[in-house]
């Protein structure tokens, strides 16, 4: 069972709620988080394991090579992404840009725009006692966190069955990477505030959710500031509310010392065990 | 000699823009024949990623010695540019096109 932990807005708690979630469901469910959050994964400071298994990660990208290359210009012509600009004596090609479509490589007439692999960065397994945590991190420059998310869910796929239950920790927004992490989910928690901000932010990510088609519950944090509006907002459009986390600064702290919540917090604990039976007793 | 500016308008009395990939036009001063002509690049805002490349490409067409413009080329345009011989000059962005030619004369604009 995959489950994705989003919000349209940054700095919800998504990572807190995705890191006490996994580490409560694993005390009774074999479990594994994946840190999608690619570009600034953070599930890792609070989950602490042993090392298992890491690899770097690529994507391919076309070289140019200039031998029998006629400048034609058609490389240029069809890529979508700006990535290739041909001059007037060679082709220059922006890696950072490219998307991996290989529509120039193919369509090169002269075969001057082999495909070869380009570090995008690194995939992490760790485990502890009960717990199989993977993250992977963008390396410093690259733009594009869609492949490496892509690639990240793949080996998840691969090294877990299909009845292990996968927390996915999403980055914030509602664009590309989002979307990457977010598809083929069986749920989607949307974390929120009740604040405006919380509140504008969640309908993108509603809106988001059901152009994909996902299924969607919503998790308050810091609940207790704010107004009202997210609640009714929630119950005009049929989302559930799974859990109410309040604005409690024991929470903030045991989140500043790197602690998991849940372990201190019989409050939070409480609020967890409502999102299990939500998913869990429902499903059943 | 050829110079382009990157420019918010038609003439002399457009202002400058301060941005070299996203510059809406550009005008071409040839000294040799005192013709002042332009380019329309508003197409640009339509596209998402790699609008310097497309627009130093752009550039390269006119073959110009000198180019002026406000902040320079980012990273990806500066790569493209690299490949000819324009000699850049920055901190154009806030004058119009004639003060920024006039202090280009006077020495007054930074080697990019």
């Amino acid at each position: 069972m995959k489950i994705a932990i989003a919000s349209g807005k940054g700095g919800t708690g998504k990572t807190t709620l995705a890191t006490n979630l996994a580490s409560f469901l694993s005390e009774s469910r074999e479990t594994v988080l994946v840190d999608l959050d690619v570009e600034e994964p953070n599930s890792g400071l609070f989950i602490k394991g042993e090392l298992f298994f890491q690899t770097d990660k690529f994507k391919m990208v076309p070289k140019w090579e200039k031998e029998n290359c006629i400048l034609c210009g058609n490389c240029q012509k069809v890529c979508n992404f700006n990535a290739i600009i041909k001059l007037p004596d060679h082709v220059m090609v922006f890696s950072k840009l490219c998307h991996s479509c290989y529509a120039c490589s193919e369509l090169c007439s002269t075969k001057s725009l082999p495909m070869q692999p380009e570090k995008i960065g690194a995939l992490k397994h760790y485990k502890t006692n009960s717990l199989n945590f993977v993250e992977s991190k963008l390396d410093v420059g690259q733009e594009q966190a869609v492949p490496l998310i892509s690639q990240t869910k793949k080996y998840v796929d691969e090294q877990f069955q299909k009845k292990v239950i996968k927390i996915f920790d999403s980055p914030p927004g509602t664009s590309c990477p989002v979307i990457e992490a977010t598809k083929n989910a069986d749920f989607v928690i949307l974390v929120t505030e009740p604040t405006p901000f919380g509140l504008y932010d969640l309908k993108l990510a509603v809106e988001t959710m059901r152009e994909l088609g996902n299924k969607t519950g919503v998790v308050i944090n810091r609940y207790g500031i704010g107004n009202d509006d997210v609640i009714d907002y929630c119950r005009k459009e049929k989302i559930d509310i799974l859990a109410r986390i309040s604005n409690d600064r024991k929470i903030a702290e045991l989140y500043s010392q790197g602690k998991l919540i849940y372990k201190d917090n019989s409050e939070f604990r409480f609020q967890l065990e409502k999102i299990s039976d939500y998913l869990f007793l429902r499903e059943a | 000699m050829k110079i382009i500016f990157t420019t918010t308008g038609l003439d002399w009395d457009s202002k400058m823009d301060p941005r070299f990939g996203r510059t809406e036009y550009f005008i071409i001063f040839d000294e040799d024949k005192d013709e002042l002509t332009s380019y329309d690049n508003t197409a640009i805002a339509d596209v998402a990623h790699g609008a310097g490349p497309q627009t130093a490409q752009k550039m390269f067409e006119f073959k110009p010695d000198i180019l002026i413009t406000g902040n320079g080329p980012g990273g990806n345009a500066a790569r493209v540019l690299q490949n000819s011989n324009i000699t850049i000059y920055i901190g154009a962005g806030n004058m119009t096109v004639k003060e920024a030619y006039d202090a280009f004369k006077n020495g007054k604009l930074r080697i990019y």
